[in-house]
């Protein structure tokens, strides 16, 4: 059939616009930006990356959300790790209704938990760390991580578990010597998601943290100076934002699908 | 090693998987699991492993009580019906798995994992990893794996089920003697009461949990205790027949009266149940003793050199055994030849009262 490559090829290019707008922008100037609609830059520049990347109060966003977005994929991981396989290999009282309970978490909003994070996280001490942002994620992103993995063990015969205690593996060694590498994908599908929510979650992030763990989401909501909007700076800035999360897409492409379907297919 | 299981019974929630069951296994055995699907089979190796503990019931190892010892502290091996293995290790290391963790030292790995991937013919697969293998291939994987490992016990649960019959034949053949080390216990379940004859040894016979009866295959195939046990012994199902026997005369359920011969003989009056093999009933008279009853062809299966002709008769499904291609087609009326001395006589108990070759005590 001819032309069948014509709506998507509509339908790809209006998603690419505000993406490609946001990267032409990066490289004007602001004058640029205020007074002419160009789609190439007329002067193209690198002064505004050369701002992130040499100012420390924009560059440490990227570094203060790096290490709390790392911080929470392992904690989210290997918290959920231990629970999934109970979920998926154990039956206990109210298993399923705990299971179900897990996921409801999920569908509170942030903000109603900013303000008890808020008043807890300063009572002990908390206020403005890494630690702090990524413990308030993990209320989010441990349910789904459980959720994703159990989905990936359940895949995996219990009789595989059965057989390497037969052959005389201790439960420790099993789990991460046979057990784990089965279910990588899996992980890795885990950890992106955790990636994603962690990420790009700005309300806890901006609450919980004021200057020593600012987020980068955080620094880019506060570039009005007495001249306005710094436009260059902030686009580029959304540019290298978005960098990352393209990069761990790309790891895990193949098993996005499955990580959507929590692991179900 | 020597296994007993005493009196072991295991139950999950509201369902008895296992009865009751007390049986000795000796060493150097070979030991048949047979009976048909949810008949507890798996339960009662899962017991014998250590998979599972029993609700009730010891079980023994060289006389020594190992119920609450745990499977990995017990020196057994297992092959399940699903070929398992690791899908993330090469197949050398499949193999080698028991004896890594175990901690032999290099060289004694190798050669064993060699020796036993010689021995099950898969030795130019050492390097692939198991999901690249045919299922025969996986499951040989399994088995060396079970192999290498010189358990004492070694539990094989429907292992050539999942696999064609050619592999299912030439592995049926080669499994009794690549395990017939010394002092191995050998148990081997199995829905087919062919394989059971073929592989020999012992066999215990279990329906819904229990076992009916355990013995030497050929002894439980010949002299059922009871209608149970000949009914799971019996491929395709043991024909049956409810009789009356009143003052010398053997009425059938159709009313017809058959001569008290034979095996029939010495018998007390009261109701029994004739079981018939396939084979045992003819289509054309085999002796002159024999009975002759009409019969409804339902469907006629040919296998090449036999046919099982299934028929009505009188309400009950019949299969005979006949030689030859039979072409027989539904609503025919034949005549069914029931040899008086070729018969399972079981009394309103069930109880194996007259088998071929077994008179009734008078």
């Amino acid at each position: 059939m001819k032309g069948r490559w014509l709506i998507p090829t509509i339908y790809i290019i209006l998603l690419m616009i505000p993406i490609y707008w946001l990267v032409n922008m990066s490289f004007k100037t602001n004058q640029e930006i205020l007074s002419v609609l160009s789609p190439i830059p007329l002067n193209p520049t690198l002064d505004n990356y050369l701002v992130i990347f040499t100012d420390a109060s924009w560059y440490s966003g990227y570094i203060n959300s790096t290490i709390y977005v790392v911080m929470n994929m392992i904690i989210s991981v290997s918290v959920a790790l231990p629970a999934a396989y109970a979920f998926s290999r154990y039956r206990f009282l109210g298993d399923k209704h705990l299971f179900f309970w897990l996921l409801t978490n999920r569908m509170a909003p942030p903000a109603v938990f900013a303000l008890p994070f808020f008043q807890l996280y300063s009572s002990v001490g908390l206020f403005d760390t890494h630690i702090a942002v990524a413990l308030a994620h993990c209320l989010f992103n441990v349910p789904l991580a459980v959720w994703i993995l159990e989905g990936f063990m359940s895949g995996v015969p219990k009789e595989i578990d059965e057989t390497a205690y037969i052959d005389g593996y201790s439960f420790p060694k099993f789990f991460v010597k046979i057990f784990m590498p089965q279910i990588a994908s899996g992980i890795g599908v885990a950890a992106f998601f955790c990636f994603m929510f962690s990420w790009v979650e700005l309300l806890l992030a901006r609450t919980l943290t004021s200057v020593n763990a600012k987020p980068i989401a955080a620094t880019m909501t506060r570039t009005v100076s007495a001249s306005g909007l710094d436009w260059g700076v902030l686009a580029a800035a959304g540019v290298l934002t978005i960098i990352p999360g393209a990069l761990v897409i790309y790891f895990v492409r193949n098993y996005i699908a499955k990580g959507f379907a929590l692991g179900r297919v | 090693m020597s296994v007993e299981l005493v009196e072991v019974s295991k139950v999950v929630g509201s369902e008895t998987h296992i009865r009751s069951v007390s049986m000795k296994l000796e060493p150097g055995s070979l030991n048949i699991l047979l009976g048909p699907t949810l008949s507890g089979k798996t339960s009662l190796m899962r017991l014998m492993a250590g998979l599972d503990e029993p609700t009730s019931g010891r079980v023994l190892a060289n006389g020594q009580d190992v119920t609450a010892v745990p499977v990995r502290k017990r020196n057994v091996a297992m092959v399940y019906q699903q070929f398992i293995n690791y899908p993330t290790l090469s197949v050398f290391e499949n193999i080698a798995s028991p004896l890594r963790v175990a901690g032999r030292p290099k060289a004694e790995i190798e050669s064993k994992v060699k020796q036993a991937a010689e021995l099950l013919k898969i030795t130019a697969m050492l390097d692939r990893t198991p999901l690249e293998l045919s299922g025969g291939q996986q499951q040989r994987t399994a088995l060396a794996r079970a192999l290498v490992k010189g358990a004492e016990l070694v539990l094989l649960d429907e292992p050539l089920a999942n696999l064609d019959y050619k592999l299912r034949e030439e592995l049926r053949e080669e499994l009794p003697r690549v395990f017939s080390e010394s002092g191995t216990v050998l148990v081997y379940a199995t829905t087919e009461p062919t394989e059971a004859l073929l592989l020999g040894g012992n066999t215990a016979t279990l329906h819904e949990g229990t076992v009916t009866q355990f013995g030497p295959t050929l002894d439980v195939y010949r002299r059922p205790h009871d209608l149970l046990t000949a009914q799971v012994f019996s491929d395709p199902p043991m024909n049956l027949m409810q009789v009356r026997l009143e003052g010398g005369r053997l009425q059938l359920t159709d009313g017809q009266e058959m001569p008290v011969a034979g095996l029939l003989q010495g018998l007390p009056d009261g109701r029994y149940t004739l079981g018939m093999r396939p084979n045992h009933l003819a289509l054309e008279r085999p002796t002159e003793s024999a009975v002759e009853v009409t019969a409804e062809v339902t469907v006629t299966e040919i296998t090449g050199s036999e046919s099982f002709v299934h028929v009505d008769f009188a309400g009950e499904r019949w299969v005979v055994l006949a030689h030859g291609v039979r072409d027989l087609s539904a609503g025919d009326r034949v005549p069914v030849y029931i040899d008086p001395e070729r018969l399972f006589i079981f009394d309103a108990e069930q109880r194996l009262k007259a088998a071929p070759g077994l008179q009734a005590a008078a």
